[in-house]
């Protein structure tokens, strides 16, 4: 049962194959069996899981249970779920115990879907490897000695190691396309503001976008139909019609135009991911579409503009976190600074450190013009790169990584592991949406394909995802978790 | 732009984050690094071009003043550190 996608466990549970407490139980078994391994989950909602399951199941009895009622889902810890901790992978939030549910948490109860947990994360969602978690580092499940990638590497590691058929991820700078790539699953990051960001743990509101992850781009479309549409409570998400992600999936792909952006396939690209890609994109020829050389001449700026507007706009996000209101608390503060001063340093770890003095730093008097200001004007240019490429053709395609996934402590250099997320990074500060889809290995160790989209394009980037995964079996490919040492 | 440590100790600050020396020390090698990467933004000619804040370039939609949200003080309260008759308590500063 642990290999089905989130479509035919849904499927299975219509036509009475097999019930919602059947999945719940094997899959929970299978979390306490596997995960001291992996380290995957934060917090394992077991007992919840079992009656929401059972009420699932009764109300399928009763005729009233929709599509996805009794289907396991994660979230990352991240989201904000009533009467369960919300980490955010973060010591200063290790005993907050959320009093709501983010908007998209409350949609997916209300269709039924059953909470497994909370996954492991990079701390408030800063990483690309899944190493800066106060909860310790998420294990690769192709191989424990490697990253699952970040900063939603809990949730791709749970999917790929089939301990939940899907789980929920965002993505600041490519944290959920990066990690699907390097667990071999597929991870959508919708168009910014197609999915409301309330009570989602805030990193950089500007960038950060929830989205699912799973094994098919078929499963990531139909978690977008509950996901998506406008929310009251966020100012920042789009109110327009939601359409069916799903009703265009098995579209012919006759006429399509892919886009190969040169920048993405220069210096610093693997040469096993380049081959990847490459025989990926032959697949699509064979498939009816054609190649069409482009250029997005900003994509080297995106780093530099990224690492002004996350820190300065995560600077502010997380100034609220001081001590006295929830989060962790030091031991007997003398003064009002001091408690702020040591709960914060107490609480927080060294990356998050890093980030919130580089936005400090980057904000403040005399500064931020030349900081802040001028990373805003070139966001601009780099969006623009993306209007003009779209005006030739329908869809972008390349790697969702310049490497396929790295051993755990190789990264060291701030600097160097920034550079992972070269080709994910300017979607998000574009807005537009993008899919990480599995397109091969090197070795054993996955590639992902990522295929980018205009502004609100999910229901026709889905389509170009499904008709891959219909031509090739890269995303049937498990790794043997169950072996007692993978690789 | 060079970062120095007076710099680090002084962004601390403003973040209200307790930094002791070696821990500012290290952030000065790391922050000047981050700082030499991104001042390659210095070379790009912006002249003319706006600022772009929102990915969409739309503006913040504005709603009616009004009270939506019910009165949850104890329940979000219950998650504070120190709390007494619906106030959050904090240490004394003033004698």
């Amino acid at each position: 049962m642990h290999d089905k996608t989130l479509a035919e466990l849904a499927r299975g549970l219509a036509a009475g194959q097999w019930s919602s407490r059947d999945i719940t139980t094997a899959l929970l078994d299978r979390i306490e069996r596997l995960d001291p391994a992996l380290n995957s989950f934060i917090t394992v909602t077991g007992d919840q899981a079992l009656q929401d399951a059972e009420a699932a199941d009764e109300a399928r009895a009763r005729g009233q249970a929709g599509i996805l009622a009794g289907v396991p889902l994660a979230y990352k810890d991240i989201f904000c779920t009533e009467g369960v901790r919300t980490s955010c992978g973060s010591r200063m939030l290790d005993n907050f115990i959320a009093p709501y549910n983010a908007t998209v948490i409350d949609k997916l109860r209300q269709a039924g879907t059953v909470s497994l947990g909370k996954t492991n994360m990079d701390e408030f969602a800063m990483g690309s490897s899944n190493e800066n978690s106060h909860y310790g580092p998420v294990k690769n499940p192709w191989d424990h000695s490697l990253v699952p990638g970040g900063s939603s590497g809990g949730s791709a590691a749970a999917v790929a190691a089939g301990l939940v058929p899907a789980a929920l991820g965002t993505d600041t700078g490519g944290s959920i396309r990066q990690p699907a790539a390097f667990c071999g699953i597929t991870g959508l990051k919708p168009t910014y503001g197609r999915v409301s960001r309330y009570g989602m743990v805030a990193y950089a509101s500007s960038l950060d976008q929830g989205g699912p992850l799973a094994r098919t781009a078929e499963d990531c479309a139909w978690l977008l139909n509950v996901m998506a549409g406008h929310d009251a409570r966020d100012s920042t998400s789009v109110s327009r019609s939601v359409p069916d992600y799903t009703s265009e999936l098995d579209k012919p792909l006759d006429g399509l135009r892919i886009g190969l952006p040169r920048e993405y396939f220069g210096e610093g690209l693997d040469e096993g991911v380049a081959s990847a890609i490459r025989d990926a994109i032959r697949v699509y020829e064979s498939l009816g579409a054609s190649v069409i050389d482009v250029s997005l001449p900003h994509t080297e700026l995106a780093i530099p503009t990224y690492y002004v507007i996350a820190p300065a706009e995560a600077s502010s996000n997380l100034s609220r976190y001081d001590g006295v209101r929830f989060g962790h608390r030091c031991e007997n503060p003398e003064t009002l600074e001091d408690l702020y001063k040591r709960s914060r340093a107490e609480g927080f770890g060294e990356e998050v450190k890093r980030r919130i003095l580089i936005g400090t730093h980057t904000l403040s008097e005399g500064f931020f013009d030349a900081y802040y200001r001028k990373a805003q004007q070139v966001r601009r240019l780099i969006r623009q790169d993306f209007l003009d490429a779209f005006q030739q053709v329908d869809v972008l395609m390349g790697p969702a990584a310049p490497t396929p996934a790295f051993p755990l402590g190789e990264t060291a250099d701030p600097v160097q592991m920034y550079l992972q997320d070269i080709y994910t990074i300017a979607i998000n500060l574009a807005g537009i949406p993008g899919i990480s889809v599995p397109a091969g290995f090197v070795g054993h160790r996955p590639v992902g394909l990522q295929i980018l989209a205009p502004h609100f394009a999910e229901a026709h980037l889905l389509n170009v995802a499904h008709a891959f995964q219909q031509a090739t079996d890269w995303h049937q490919r498990r790794p043997d978790v169950d072996s007692p040492d993978p690789r | 732009m060079a970062i120095e440590h007076e710099d680090v100790r002084r962004a601390a600050h403003l973040a209200m984050l307790g930094l002791d020396e070696r821990e500012a020390e290290r952030y000065v090698t790391d922050l000047s690094r981050i700082l030499e990467m991104v001042d390659r933004l210095q070379e790009v000619d912006t002249e003319g071009v706006a600022p772009l804040a929102h990915p969409l370039d739309t503006t913040q939609p504005l709603r009616a003043d009004e009270v939506i949200e019910p009165n949850r003080r104890d329940a979000l309260q219950a998650c504070a550190p120190a709390v007494t008759d619906g106030l959050y308590l904090v240490p004394r500063v003033v004698e």
